[in-house]
């Protein structure tokens, strides 16, 4: 059984819902109209360019292709990694840190799963690859993301206690071992959580769109299930190396704490 | 013996800096605030990059690792930080402190187990110096080691910093805005001046 496909007019049937809440933005002056209409404007010409990207895709299953598209999403969250820290590391260094450890750690579990999880004849079938993958570059970011930006952070705001720890003779790991363990579980707690809270909470949006697309329940389930442990490995995993590659970034050679690499937004 | 060279020092648009503090000599080091006597000291003890060679004997600080470094060439920077709960986990062991560096401190033993959220500023630069020196530095550079202290508690820094001066022959560079204390205990004394260059003045 296929999914029921939506007309034009469906669609435009629910922008009329976010129509009337924007109407009801200007009535209220919120001044969120004009915000409301081009969000809603880029996720249909996002969503569209992209579901044609993946039609032609998923026709023309070359691995050449499948990894030219993962990578454009690699760099895409790579740029976001950047973009949501408050102070982020300078140059192109600061930028290959966020993407390395968002490489290594997602296209490695992606790569596990496809090949010997779900073991699929090409292992890159698109149809997987793809939606896996941005399953999880997109929660791996996030988690990536704030971790980086809680150790910047603590340690700017916490400069002086770390040098202190260093004229006392300790290490630049000892003298920020308890900031980095509260990165690291910054980093982890989210995906932690949503994987004691799910489907008691909330229903995950892929085990949701399966079900809608006429997967029985069961399937679906255990999809999630294999989805949830990735993500918690991938983005535990690229957490431990972003945070280690930031921290030994932000002291030199001689173990000086070096906060003029670091770049207010 | 436990001579401090320092030789064409030059940090980000200072220097070049050369002299040397003998084992056992205090040198006083004044000057106006933002003169940069502060970061001359963290040039010293190799918290900020810099040029030039800093030798404590025939030790040669880049030779070494960075943290066994400041471990030997110890700076006393002018205001203490405390990242535990309590004061002695600050300590590698805090039984081990003379007792007679506590009592010239106006502490007694129990100070280990005090919180450390509960410490004044004076008594957070007093412990902090007995923190410094646990670790048997072989000079000490004192960023203004007395400016959060009243009289008698200054006098009981001055005697026991000294005194450790003078028991393990380490050169020590003071610096302080008080001319009176720095006639008390330096040897000799330094001026240096806005644009960071040093010229000698008083001293004892």
């Amino acid at each position: 059984m296929g999914v029921k496909p939506l007309s034009a007019f469906d669609l435009s049937l629910a922008a009329g819902l976010v129509l009337a809440l924007a109407l009801c933005s200007w009535r209220l002056r919120l001044g969120l109209e004009k915000r409301m209409a081009i969000s809603a404007l880029r996720t249909t010409v996002q969503l569209l360019l992209i579901g044609q990207v993946l039609r032609v895709l998923f026709a023309h299953a070359s691995f050449p292709f499948v990894f030219l598209i993962s990578m454009v999403m690699l760099m895409v969250a790579g740029r976001e990694v950047g973009a949501r820290q408050h102070r982020r590391i300078k140059g192109f260094s600061g930028w290959l840190l966020g993407t390395g450890s968002m490489f290594v750690s997602s296209f490695a579990v992606a790569f596990f799963a496809l090949a010997v999880v779900i073991a699929n004849d090409p292992w890159y079938t698109p149809q997987y690859a793809i939606p896996l993958l941005g399953m999880l570059l997109g929660n791996t970011m996030n988690g990536i993301a704030l971790s980086m930006d809680r150790l910047t952070e603590s340690l700017w705001q916490q400069r002086q206690t770390v040098e202190q720890r260093l004229l006392l003779g300790q290490t630049s790991l000892e003298a920020i071992h308890e900031l980095r363990q509260q990165a690291m579980r910054s980093g982890m707690i989210p995906i932690i959580n949503s994987m004691a809270a799910a489907g008691l909470v909330s229903l995950p949006g892929m085990m949701t769109g399966q079900i809608l697309g006429g997967s029985s329940p069961m399937d679906a389930v255990k999809y999630q299930i294999l989805i949830m442990f990735l993500i918690c490995a991938g983005t535990g995993f690229g957490v431990v190396t972003a945070i280690t590659l930031t921290s030994r970034k932000l002291f030199d050679d001689r173990q000086r704490l070096r906060l003029d690499v670091l770049q207010k937004r | 013996m436990g001579r401090l060279i320092v030789d064409n020092l030059r940090f980000r648009d200072r220097g070049p800096y050369s002299f040397a503090i003998a084992g056992g000599e205090c040198l006083g080091l004044q000057g106006e605030s933002g003169a940069g006597k502060t970061l001359l000291l963290r040039a010293i003890v190799d918290l900020d990059p810099h040029q030039g060679s800093l030798r404590l004997d025939d030790l040669e600080c880049d030779r070494m690792p960075a943290p066994q470094w400041r471990k030997k060439v110890s700076m006393l920077p002018a205001e203490s930080c405390w990242w535990l709960d309590v004061v002695a986990e600050h300590f590698h062991d805090f039984s081990a402190v003379s007792q007679e560096h506590l009592a010239l401190l106006g502490f007694g033993p129990e100070v280990g187990g005090w919180q450390v959220s509960r410490l004044s500023t004076g008594e957070k630069q007093r412990l902090a110096i007995l923190r410094m020196l646990e670790n048997r530095p072989r000079a000490l550079l004192l960023d203004e080691p007395t400016a959060s202290l009243d009289q008698a508690n200054s006098q009981g820094v001055e005697n026991l910093l000294c005194e450790y001066g003078r028991a393990n022959n380490a050169p020590l560079l003071w610096v302080s805005h008080d001319p009176k204390q720095l006639d008390r205990v330096a040897d000799r004394c330094l001026y240096m001046r806005a644009d960071g260059s040093l010229e000698p003045c008083g001293g004892k």
